[in-house]
C-alpha cells in the first residue's frame, strides 16, 4: 500500500511533486490554514501540517530530524510577532530560527527553511506563502543528502 | 414566593440552544421544549452561513450534540404548550407531549424501521422535494436521534415493530401530559418562511422551476434531495442561469409586510456564491432594490460575489415571470431607468423568501398573555431588547424581529443573562452533577488505536476518496480499527465510537474529519464518556487541509489524507492520558469601557451579586450615547443614559474609575489581575478579577471629504442632532442635504456602519417636525433600514424626504461658489443634479479606534479584525467570546450596532462571564509543561522566557556524605502554565517535557511524514 503511494506521485507527477513539513500554531496559522479551507483558496498539496500550540514550541532539531529523513522543506508559521497567544512565543522562535538559519546556512539547507506568520484572519495569505514555498522548493530540487 | 431554578425554554432552534446551554452552564435545570422531533431549527436545513461560508451543520452539530448531552437540559421534543401559570421566579407549566407512537427512551435510532416501511411520506426537512418512509427521522444529525411515525400515512402494517430490535415501537402510546415547576420562560419560537404563493405574478407553485431560497437551500445541501447537485424540478437539468428576486414577502406594503427581513440579501449572496462554487457553469444574477449587507464584514462578502464569482447585481424589482411552456424556462421582465421594458430568460428561478411571524405565534402569545407588535412579532422595547410584555418572560431570536444568525445567538445568550438576574438565589439548587465512569488505566497497554473517518456529506467525501483511506489506515501499526461515517460528528455516531471503543477495546482514538478547533471538545467528551482519557485523542483535518483546498486534485487530495493519518496514528502511538488542574475563580468582574455596553453588563452582573471594575477612559460615564438623543423609534435616549448612571453610580458593588488607563493586564481565566491608573491624580491599583469584558466602542469618523472642518454649514450627524435637539435653528433653514456613507464602505473602511442610514432618517424626520417646509435630500448608495426600522424609511418619503442614489464610483461632489454650497450628483436615474442647499449633514461612520484597540488586544492577547474591530471567537456561533477563555466582547468594540444591539449583547457577555463566576472551581488544561527533575540542571533558562510566572526554580538541601549542597530545580505550576511549549525548546538539557506536544509525540509525527519503502 505505501509503495503505491509513492509510485502514484511519480506517475502523477513526472514534475517534482515536493514534500513539506509545516508547523502551525493552534491559535493564528492553524486557523488561518482553516479559513484557506472554508473559503476554498486552493495551494499545492506539497505540505503536512504539524500542529503545535504555539512557534515557540518548534524545536530546531525537529527541523534536521525532517531534513534528515528526506523531506524537502521545512517551514514553521505562527502569529504575527505581539499576536502570540501566549505573548513572546513567537519572538523566541524568530531569534532562535535567525540563529539557525545561519547553521543551516552551512549546509545549504537554508533556502530550504522558512518562517512565516499567518493571522486567523489570513486564509489568502497562507495559500500564498504555501504556493509560493512549494515554487522555491520546486527550484531547488529534490534534497540530497550527502 | 420561592425561586424555582428551572427555566423552560420554548423553540429548539440555535436561539433555545444556546439559551439552553448558557444557563444550563450557569447552574439551572433547562427543559427545552420542542415542537418537532429534533432540535436544531432553521440553521440545521442550512448548507452553508455567509459571511464566513462555514458549513451550518458542521458548526450546529456539536451545539446538538452538547445539549443533547448535557446533564442539566432535558429536551422535550414533540411538545406543545397549554398554559402558564404563576409569577416571575415561580411558574407552573403545563405541556403536551405528543405520541411518536414508539419509545423515545428506547429508540435507537438506528433506522432500520425506515429502511423496511413500505410507505412513502413527504419529507418535510427537505422542504418537500423527496418523500422519506412514514417512519423516519428528521435529519441525519437530529438530536434527540429518534424516530417518528407519520400518523397520517401510517397504515399500521406493523413490519417496523415486528423488526424492531429495541422494542421501542408501539402504536397505542398516547399523548402525555407533563407539568413542571420553573423560575422563567425564554421563548424562542423562531419564524416561519414567507410562502409566495399569494404573489401571483412570480407564479410560484405553478411554474416548476421557481423555487423558494430556503428549497434552493435544500438542494445545495450535500444531505438534501440530489445530494448537492444542482438540478431544477422541471427536467433535472443543471440550470445555467439562475435569478434570484429579493424582498419577496418583505417590503412590500401592498401585502402588508412593511418590514424588511433583514437576512436575504446576505443569504442571496451567499446562495448565488455557493451555487457557483458548487458548478461553475451557473451564471447567478440578483435583482434587488438595496443591496443590505450592514453586518460584519458583510460588503466584503457581496465585493467578493461581485468580483471573484461574477455575481451580476441588477437593481430592479421584477415585475412578472412567464413560463415557456416547451423548455420550461422562464421569462422575466424588469423596467430600466427610463422606462423601457427588458425580458430575459432565466433555467431557474429563486425567490429570497422574507421571515415571517411563527404560524403559532398568535396561538402562543394569546396562551401566555403575551404582546406581540404590528407584525406579528414579539414586542419588546428598545432598551429592554429580549423581555417580553409579561415580567418573568423572555424572548430571543426571529421570534422578536428578523434576525440572522449571529444577532439569534447574541440575544440567546442576552436572554440567559436577564434570566440569571431574575433567578440567581436559586442557582445550583436543581442541577446534578454529570457522573462519568472511572478512568481506565491504559498507560501500561500497547496501543489500539480506533480511526473514524468522516465524508462529512460531501464535503470532504466529494474529493477524497475515503473508502481508500479507510483500507489504508488499517494496515497501518497500532490500528486495529477503522470505519467511515457520513457525519462523525452526529450523535449516532457519537454512541457507535462508544460501542467501537468498547468492543475493541480501543485505547487511542483518531476522528479524521475537520478542525481540531471547533471540534475536538466533542470527540474528546464522546472517549471520555466510556472511560477513556481525552487526550487519547487525535484528530486529523481532512477537509481544510484536504478537500476544501485541493478540490481538483482528488488523487493529490487523497493521497495527503493518508499522509496525515499515518502522521496522526504515528503520534496517537505515543500518546499518554494527562491530569487536570482545578483552580479557584476570583468572583469579580473587571469591564473595560463606560458606555451604555459596558454600564449594562456591569449592572447584570452587580444585581447577581458580583463585584465589577468599570475602567472609563473619559471623565463622565456615557461614552457616545451621550452625542444622541433619540433612537429612531423616538426613545429618550438621555433619559434611560441618566437613570443607567445613576444605578451604576448608586451600586455598592460597582466600582468606577474615571479618567483610567490600563497599564497591564496579567493572569488567566478565574485570576486576571489588572494594573490601572486612573483619576486626576493618577493613582495606580491592581485589580483582581475572574474576566474581562471588552466593552471600548468606536468612535466617529472625522471626514476628510467635502471640506470638513472648513465650512460651518458642514456638519455630521451627531452635531445636527444636537441642533435639532437643543435649538430652532432648523426653522430658518429651506434646504439640507445628507450625504451618506462617508467614510463607510470606501477603501479605507470597507464596511457599514449600520446605524448612518437610521441616524439620517430619524434626523430627516425630526427636522421635518420642527419645519414641515424644510427640503431635505438625502443621497445614498443603499438605505439600510433593516428589520422594523424599514417602517421609518416609508415614514420619511411619506413625509417628502427626498431619496437620491448615486454610485461608489460617482459620489457627489462639493462646490462652493461665491459662499453658496453646491452639490452636483450624478443620480442614477435622474442624470446629474445640481442642489443649492443650506446646509450639508454628513453621514459619518463608525471607526475603531485604532491605537487604542492595538494596545489593549496586545495586553488581552486577543486578536482584531482587518478594520481593527475585535474579532471574536468564532463568527457565527461565539459572537461574544474570544478564543481566549474568560474574556468576553460587546458593543461596538465588536462591530457598529445600535443601541438595542449593544444592549443585547452586553446581557450575552454577562451571561458569558457569571459562568465562570459562579464556578467556585474550573478546570484547566491537561496540555502543560513538566520538569523531569533528575535532569534539570537548575540553570533557570526556562524561568526566562515563560511569560506567565508558571516557572520557579526550588531550592533544595542535598548531603552527600558529609558535604552540604543546595540544589536547584525548576518546577511548573500547572494552574499556571499555559502549554505553549517554548521552555521545552529553550532547555538545553531537553528536560521539560511538553505534554500531548512532546519531542516522542511531534518527532514520530515527522518520521511517518514520508513513505517508508
Ligand atoms: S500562539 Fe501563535 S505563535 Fe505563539
Amino acid at each position: 500500500m505505501s509503495v503505491l503511494i509513492s509510485k502514484e506521485k511519480k506517475v502523477k507527477n513526472k514534475e517534482f511533486h515536493p514534500n513539506i513539513l509545516c508547523f502551525c500554531c493552534n491559535w493564528c496559522s492553524y486557523a488561518g490554514a482553516d479559513l484557506a479551507g472554508v473559503s476554498r483558496f486552493q495551494y499545492p498539496s506539497t505540505i503536512r501540517i504539524v500542529r503545535v500550540m504555539c512557534s515557540g514550541r518548534v524545536d530546531p532539531s525537529f527541523i534536521l530530524e525532517a531534513f534528515k529523513d528526506g523531506i524537502d522543506g521545512v517551514i514553521v508559521t505562527g502569529c504575527h510577532i505581539g499576536d502570540c497567544h501566549y505573548l513572546k512565543g513567537n519572538e523566541f522562535a524568530r531569534d532562535r530560527f535567525e540563529r539557525f538559519q545561519k547553521t543551516l546556512k552551512l549546509f545549504n539547507l537554508d533556502k530550504r527553511f522558512r518562517l512565516e506568520w499567518v493571522s486567523a484572519s489570513e486564509g489568502k495569505r497562507f495559500a500564498e506563502i504555501i504556493t509560493e514555498f512549494t515554487n522555491q522548493i520546486k527550484e531547488l530540487g529534490p534534497l540530497r543528502l550527502i | 414566593m420561592e425561586k424555582i431554578g428551572a427555566i423552560l425554554v420554548i423553540g429548539g432552534g440555535i436561539a433555545g440552544i444556546q439559551t439552553a446551554i448558557d444557563l444550563a452552564d450557569s447552574g439551572y435545570k433547562v427543559y427545552l421544549a420542542e415542537s418537532t422531533t429534533s432540535i436544531g431549527g432553521v440553521m440545521s436545513q442550512l448548507d452553508k452561513t455567509f459571511p464566513t461560508n462555514d458549513c451550518a451543520i458542521c458548526i450546529l452539530a456539536p451545539k446538538l450534540v452538547q445539549t443533547g448531552r448535557h446533564e442539566n437540559i432535558d429536551i422535550l421534543i414533540n411538545s406543545s404548550i397549554e398554559k402558564i401559570e404563576g409569577t416571575p421566579g415561580n411558574f407552573n407549566v403545563d405541556l403536551t407531549q405528543r405520541t411518536l407512537l414508539l419509545d423515545h427512551n428506547k429508540c435507537t435510532g438506528c433506522g432500520l424501521c425506515a429502511q423496511e416501511c413500505p410507505i412513502e411520506a413527504i419529507d418535510f426537512f427537505n422542504e418537500k422535494l423527496s418523500n422519506i418512509a412514514a417512519i423516519s427521522v428528521k435529519f441525519p444529525q437530529a438530536v434527540p436521534l429518534v424516530f417518528s411515525i407519520n400518523k397520517e400515512k401510517c397504515i399500521g402494517c406493523g413490519i417496523c415493530k415486528g423488526i424492531c430490535k429495541a422494542k421501542a415501537i408501539d402504536y397505542e402510546l398516547q399523548n402525555e401530559l407533563i407539568s413542571l415547576n420553573v423560575g422563567a420562560v425564554v421563548l424562542a419560537i423562531g419564524f416561519d418562511e414567507y410562502d409566495p404563493t399569494p404573489l401571483t405574478q412570480f407564479g410560484y407553485g405553478k411554474h416548476l422551476n421557481v423555487i423558494t431560497s430556503i428549497e434552493f437551500e435544500r438542494i445545495l445541501s450535500a444531505s438534501g434531495p440530489h445530494s448537492g447537485l444542482i438540478i431544477r424540478p422541471s427536467d433535472g437539468i443543471i440550470p445555467k442561469k439562475i435569478a434570484f428576486l429579493h424582498c419577496i414577502g418583505s417590503r412590500d406594503r401592498k401585502h402588508r409586510i412593511e418590514y424588511c427581513s433583514s437576512v436575504c440579501c446576505m443569504y442571496t449572496a451567499k446562495e448565488a456564491v455557493i451555487a457557483k462554487e458548487h458548478m461553475n457553469i451557473i451564471e447567478p444574477t440578483i435583482f434587488t432594490m438595496d443591496v443590505r449587507a450592514y453586518g460584519k464584514d458583510f460588503d466584503k462578502y457581496i465585493e467578493r460575489a461581485k468580483d471573484e464569482y461574477g455575481v451580476r447585481y441588477i437593481r430592479r424589482r421584477i415585475s412578472s415571470i412567464k413560463e415557456i411552456p416547451e423548455s420550461k424556462d422562464l421569462k422575466v421582465y424588469y423596467e430600466t431607468g427610463n422606462g423601457k421594458i427588458i425580458e430575459e430568460i432565466f433555467n431557474l428561478v429563486v425567490l429570497s423568501v422574507g421571515m415571517q411571524p411563527n404560524h403559532k405565534a398568535k396561538e402562543l402569545a394569546r396562551k401566555l398573555n403575551i404582546q406581540l407588535n404590528e407584525y406579528g412579532f414579539c414586542k419588546t422595547e428598545t432598551f429592554a431588547p429580549v423581555e417580553t410584555s409579561r415580567p418573568g418572560f423572555y424572548v430571543c431570536g426571529a421570534f422578536a424581529a428578523p434576525k440572522d444568525i449571529p444577532e439569534t445567538v447574541i440575544e440567546a445568550s442576552a436572554a440567559a443573562g436577564c434570566v440569571n438576574v431574575l433567578l440567581s438565589e436559586a442557582r445550583n439548587k436543581l442541577v446534578s452533577k454529570k457522573e462519568l465512569p472511572v478512568e481506565l488505566d491504559v498507560s501500561n497497554q500497547p496501543p489500539r488505536i480506533g480511526v473514524f473517518i468522516c465524508h462529512c456529506g460531501i464535503n470532504i467525501g466529494g474529493v477524497v476518496n475515503v473508502p481508500s483511506v479507510v483500507e489504508y489506515v488499517k494496515t497501518l501499526p497500532d490500528v486495529v480499527y477503522a470505519e467511515d461515517n457520513l457525519y462523525t460528528c452526529s450523535a449516532d455516531t457519537q454512541t457507535n465510537i462508544k460501542e467501537k471503543i468498547e468492543k475493541n477495546q480501543l485505547n487511542r482514538v483518531i476522528v479524521a474529519s475537520c478542525t481540531p478547533r471547533t471540534h475536538e471538545p466533542l470527540f474528546q467528551a464522546t472517549i471520555r464518556e466510556v472511560g477513556l482519557n481525552k487526550y487519547l485523542f487525535e484528530m486529523v483535518n481532512i477537509r481544510d487541509q484536504c478537500s476544501w483546498v485541493h478540490m481538483h486534485e482528488p488523487e493529490e487530495a487523497t493521497a495527503k489524507a493518508k499522509d496525515l493519518l499515518r502522521m496522526s496514528v504515528a503520534k496517537a502511538s505515543q500518546l499518554i492520558p494527562l491530569q487536570e488542574q482545578e483552580i479557584t475563580v476570583i468572583n469579580k468582574g473587571l469591564i473595560i469601557g463606560g458606555g451604555v455596553s459596558g454600564m449594562s453588563a456591569a449592572l447584570n452582573l452587580a444585581s447577581q451579586g458580583f463585584e465589577v471594575f468599570l475602567i472609563e477612559k473619559e471623565e463622565i460615564l456615557g461614552g457616545f450615547a451621550n452625542k444622541i438623543y433619540r433612537t429612531l423609534e423616538n426613545d429618550d435616549i438621555q433619559e434611560y443614559l441618566k437613570d443607567l448612571i445613576k444605578n451604576i453610580e448608586n451600586n455598592q458593588l460597582i466600582q468606577v474609575f474615571k479618567k483610567a488607563k490600563i497599564n497591564s493586564i496579567s493572569g488567566y481565566i478565574g485570576n486576571f489581575t489588572t494594573n490601572v491608573t486612573y483619576g486626576n491624580n493618577n493613582k495606580n491599583v491592581d485589580l483582581e478579577h475572574g474576566i474581562i469584558i471588552v466593552a471600548t466602542g468606536a468612535k466617529e469618523y472625522q471626514p476628510k471629504e467635502y471640506n470638513y472642518g472648513k465650512d460651518q454649514r458642514i456638519i455630521p450627524q451627531t452635531e445636527f442632532e444636537n441642533i435639532l435637539f437643543t435649538t430652532d435653528k432648523v426653522k430658518t433653514l429651506n434646504s439640507i442635504v445628507m450625504i451618506q456613507c462617508v467614510g463607510s464602505r470606501n477603501e479605507e473602511h470597507p464596511y457599514c456602519s449600520r446605524v448612518c442610514c437610521s441616524e439620517a432618517i430619524k434626523n430627516a424626520l425630526k427636522a421635518k417636525e420642527i419645519n414641515p417646509n424644510i427640503e431635505i435630500m438625502i443621497l445614498y448608495r443603499d438605505i439600510r433600514t433593516y428589520g422594523f426600522k424599514e417602517k421609518y424609511y416609508n415614514l420619511a418619503r411619506e413625509n417628502r424626504v427626498i431619496f437620491i442614489r448615486f454610485d461608489e464610483k460617482n459620489p457627489p461632489e462639493l462646490n462652493i461658489k461665491n459662499k453658496n454650497l453646491k452639490i452636483l450628483i450624478n443620480a442614477q436615474d435622474l442624470g446629474e443634479l445640481e442642489i443649492n442647499p443650506d446646509l450639508i449633514v454628513l453621514s459619518t461612520g463608525l471607526v475603531a479606534p485604532i491605537k487604542e484597540n492595538e494596545d489593549l488586544a496586545k495586553m488581552l492577547k486577543v486578536p482584531l479584525n482587518e478594520d481593527k474591530f475585535f474579532l471574536e471567537a468564532h463568527v457565527k456561533l461565539r459572537p461574544i467570546d474570544f478564543a481566549t477563555d474568560g474574556i468576553y466582547l460587546c458593543g461596538c468594540a465588536h462591530s457598529p450596532k445600535d443601541l438595542r444591539e449593544s444592549i443585547a449583547q452586553s446581557n450575552g457577555a454577562a451571561a458569558q462571564a457569571v459562568k465562570i463566576l459562579s464556578a467556585e472551581k474550573i478546570v484547566t488544561s491537561g496540555l502543560v509543561a513538566t520538569v523531569i527533575e533528575e535532569n534539570c540542571i537548575g540553570c533557570g533558562s526556562c524561568l526566562e522566557v515563560c511569560q506567565f510566572n508558571a516557572i520557579e526554580l526550588i531550592k533544595t538541601e542535598r548531603t552527600f556524605e558529609d558535604i552540604t549542597m543546595t540544589i536547584k530545580k525548576s518546577h511548573v505550576n500547572p494552574a499556571l502554565c499555559k502549554g505553549c511549549g517554548t521552555c521545552g525548546v529553550q532547555c538545553p538539557n531537553s528536560t521539560i517535557i511538553i505534554k500531548h506536544f512532546g519531542f516522542e509525540q511531534i518527532n514520530a509525527m515527522i518520521s511517518a511524514l514520508l513513505v517508508q519503502d
